[in-house]
């Protein structure tokens, strides 16, 4: 079945404004030039190596994630909106963190059930009392948001470990300038070039108190057999410092430092991309080679700076993220300005009746899963696949958690049958040190399946470039091409409608 | 520089010059084996396994010395590290764990060498297209090699990367010396047999027309000896990769504030004693102990190498 849903380029028939110009490009050219402009698009990816490796499913590793070349566009006024619940949702987040390991003032006052949290797996006692440099947990955050009609963002989880495909946001945006030099001059795109440089900034900012002289800063990977590996190097790159892996890391009286031809050097702030429990098997994982032994002293010890913060999950965990709203009126007193999906937590036992009552329009999720992994689809699902779940819900309802399904927005994507359109979201990254960034845009992910609502690059999803026009082309309507004009103008009022009226009138590739 | 960073750069270089040279000695042993008699023919593909060092691994398979068996083991067998597919696995997981390191040419040199090898199958090492495949990888040598040349900033990364080329070339060929050492220590003059063997020795270095241009003269074994060893001009030359393995490693150090270890001093021994002998003497002494002692210094040198700046 097909959810009806909200298209951000065409709404009855008529072109939204941000999308004018695209619209009508799309209209003058030919299908197979279109075709032939993916083909180089994945030739360039695959040329550049820009590949997710999912291991241990069959089939080639290393895989090409599909870039479709049709942009996701939002217009400024969109995105302002949509940051600024973003920065406000982000702050919260780490207002969050710093209390539940601090002094929990949120639990004492009875906001979140305190079981909740000091009993999650993703909570770190070991990080309780200690301040992290500069007071920041989630230095790089990417909240997912999905759309559901022009005004409506809905946050659909928050990220706060090791968030990832920044990457992905970076390379399609230099394929789209690449292949389509023309139409990108057409826009005022703002732009995304410098997210390494403010991801550095980020860094350098919260150096520890330990820091003499300008701050090391490298990014610590699990290796070449992580999904994210190509990001790992990509950023690295970008920012000019060392990618490093557990091995290539030793600790000497609290002080970090990195094997170099030229002897130790000193480490001072560590991007990390592996899990909590890997970072130091001394604390954690005692089994695991990942990390670097004696790791989180050093961080104690205010010699080195981890971002994201050991123990940031506890943020993003799905039994938590029904509370944020609740964080932002409580840390902030303000009102959150993104909202939630309502979600059911299988855990209270009147959500629990109501969710197994109702799988076949819910979508189930496993509280601390990713990736797309041991989810639900209910109203893709068939009968066993609902039995199945209802029993695992039974057997374990603390693991799981379920929101309606959302009619996602669309864009149109150019698939096997022509253009058509697919469910997308949107992934922004939010940079948090001595100050707060995002840059314009992030990853939009398309569900490349008809009808398809999962995103997911490993579950055959794809990417899109994500547009925010530095223009403001007001959010009206505009006639697609063949429209009748009578009805054009019942949608369209400013002088800027009319023209792009009379351009699309004369140039009718219907 | 991290040292993981130094040694993948190290190794990147030496995969990707052993998968060369690897495919050079099949050209010419198979060449050999289609001009010789049945009975030579074994020798010569028993003695290209012992050049490439791996005579012990093929042996270890049990399978009999055909020219098929020798050329499906060097060529593709992915048991063998040293096969040419190994190599191009080797030096593209190197290169990938190193990715940020290397210039997007030489990337693209070694990921685009490594996907099209993806695609070989049985048919491409069917005797009637093997040349192709030989031919395509030594191409894909010489484009490595020109994109770092070409494209890599002088500095840490592009030492390591020459360091681990110019240790396995010259390793290369003192080995390819080494095995044909009976057809070229043999006094007496030998007939068209040697002459095709003491070609096969130029053409497995590219260096039969430089041969010819240094000397002006018929083949001579005494004369292949000098020019691959002591002729510097010959960038094969044992002597023309020690000058640069000594260089490079001069450069190392003095870009690390003057620290020097054991593999500066044994890599300048090395140059030195080239640089300074005399063909006459080393044949005198003979040219396998000669040969024998390189190759073993050699490896001295990639283990000092590995010790010093690797930490391997």
């Amino acid at each position: 079945m097909t959810t009806p849903a909200f298209d951000e380029m065409t709404a009855d028939g008529l072109v939204r404004g941000p999308y004018a110009e695209i619209a009508r490009w799309l209209a003058a050219t030919p299908r197979a030039a279109l075709e032939q402009r993916r083909h180089e698009a994945e030739l360039l990816f695959k040329r550049i190596g820009i590949t997710f490796a999912v291991y241990g499913e069959g089939g080639d590793p290393e895989r090409l994630i599909p870039f479709d070349i049709i942009p996701r566009i939002l217009a400024r006024a969109e995105w302002d909106a949509l940051s600024r619940g973003l920065v406000q949702r982000v702050r919260a987040l780490n207002m969050f963190l710093a209390d539940v390991y601090g002094k929990q003032e949120i639990l004492r006052a009875g906001h979140i059930p305190a079981a909740l949290v000091r009993d999650n797996e993703a909570f770190r006692p070991e990080m309780a009392g200690f301040t992290p440099p500069g007071g920041v947990y989630t230095h790089i955050a990417g909240i997912d948001v999905v759309r559901t009609s022009p005004h409506e963002f809905w946050v659909l989880e928050d990220n706060c470990r090791t968030p990832s495909g920044v990457s992905y946001m970076l390379e399609g945006r230099e394929a789209m300038l690449r292949l389509f030099p023309g139409i990108c001059a057409a826009h005022r795109i703002a732009p995304v070039g410098h997210y390494p440089e403010e991801l550095l900034e980020t860094l350098k900012s919260v150096a520890p108190p330990g820091c003499r002289g300008a701050p090391r800063v490298a990014i610590l990977t699990p290796g070449s057999y992580n999904s994210a590996y190509y990001e790992h190097c990509f950023l690295a790159d970008e920012m000019g410092v060392e990618v490093v892996e557990g091995p290539d890391l030793f600790v000497e009286d609290d002080v970090v430092f990195m094997r170099t031809t030229a002897g130790p050097q000193r480490v001072d702030v560590i991007y990390r991309r592996i899990d909590d429990d890997y970072l130091d098997p001394r604390v954690f994982r005692p089994e695991s080679v990942l990390g670097v032994p004696g790791l989180m002293a050093a961080y104690k010890a205010g010699n080195v700076a981890l971002a994201n913060a050991p123990g940031a999950g506890i943020a993003d965990d799905k039994a938590v993220y029904p509370y944020v709203p609740e964080m932002i009126r409580f840390y902030l007193a303000e009102e959150p300005l993104l909202q939630n999906v309502p979600t059911y937590l299988c855990e209270r036992e009147d959500h629990r009746a109501y969710v197994l009552d109702n799988l076949h329009e819910l979508v189930v999720k496993l509280t601390h899963g990713s990736g797309g992994y041991g989810m639900l689809v209910g109203p893709h699902s068939t009968t066993d696949q609902r039995m199945e779940f209802a029993a695992r819900i039974k057997a374990r309802p603390g693991e799981y958690i379920a929101q309606p399904t959302l009619a996602l927005s669309t864009v149109p994507t150019l698939v096997e049958k022509g253009i058509a359109p697919r469910h997308v979201d949107l992934r922004p990254f939010i940079l948090s040190g001595k100050e707060v960034r995002v840059v314009p845009g992030g990853l939009t992910r398309v569900a490349l399946r008809e009808g398809s609502l999962v995103v997911n690059s490993s579950q055959g999803g794809g990417t899109k470039d994500t547009w925010v026009l530095e223009d403001d082309p007001a959010d009206i309507a505009r006639p697609l091409q063949g429209q009748s004009q009578s009805q054009s103008q019942s949608q369209s009022q400013s002088g800027s409608q009319s023209q792009s009226q009379s351009q699309s009138q004369g140039g009718s590739g219907c | 520089m991290l040292s993981r960073t130094a040694s993948s750069l190290y190794w990147l270089g030496r995969y990707v010059e052993r998968a060369g040279n690897n495919a050079r000695g099949l050209q010419v042993a198979l060449r050999m084996a289609s001009l010789t008699g049945a009975g030579q023919r074994d020798t010569a593909w028993h003695a290209l396994l012992v050049a490439t060092g791996c005579e012990p691994g093929f042996r270890d398979k049990g399978a009999p010395l055909t020219q098929e068996n020798v050329v499906r083991y060097l060529a593709a067998d992915p048991e063998n590290p040293s096969s040419i597919m190994s190599c191009i696995e080797a030096a593209r997981r190197n290169g990938r764990a190193v990715r940020t390191a290397l210039t997007v040419d030489m990337w693209e040199a070694v990921n685009e060498t490594w996907s099209q090898a993806r695609r070989s199958t049985e048919a491409t090492f069917a005797p009637d297209n093997l040349p192709d495949f030989l031919d395509w990888m030594k191409q894909r040598t010489v484009l490595f090699n020109g994109a770092y040349a070409d494209t890599m900033l002088r500095g840490e990364a592009w030492r390591f990367v020459r360091l681990g080329t110019m240790l396995e070339r010259a390793d290369n060929t003192a080995r390819v010396l080494d095995t044909h050492h009976h057809a070229l220590s043999d006094v007496e003059e030998g007939g068209a047999l040697a002459y095709l063997h003491w070609q096969a020795i130029l053409r497995s270095v590219s260096a039969l027309r430089a041969y010819h241009h240094i000397y002006r003269a018929r083949l001579d074994p005494r004369r292949i000896a000098e020019m691959l060893l002591l002729r510097h001009e010959l960038p094969r030359s044992m002597v023309a990769c020690y000058a640069r393995i000594e260089e490079t490693l001069d450069g190392l150090a003095a870009a690390h504030g003057g620290q020097r270890g054991e593999c500066h001093r044994l890599a300048g021994e090395i140059h030195a004693r080239l640089k300074f002998s005399r063909i006459e003497d080393i044949m005198g002494e003979g040219l396998h102990q000669f040969l024998t002692r390189k190759i073993d210094r050699s490896i001295d040198l990639g283990a000092e190498i590995g010790a010093f700046y690797l930490h391997s």
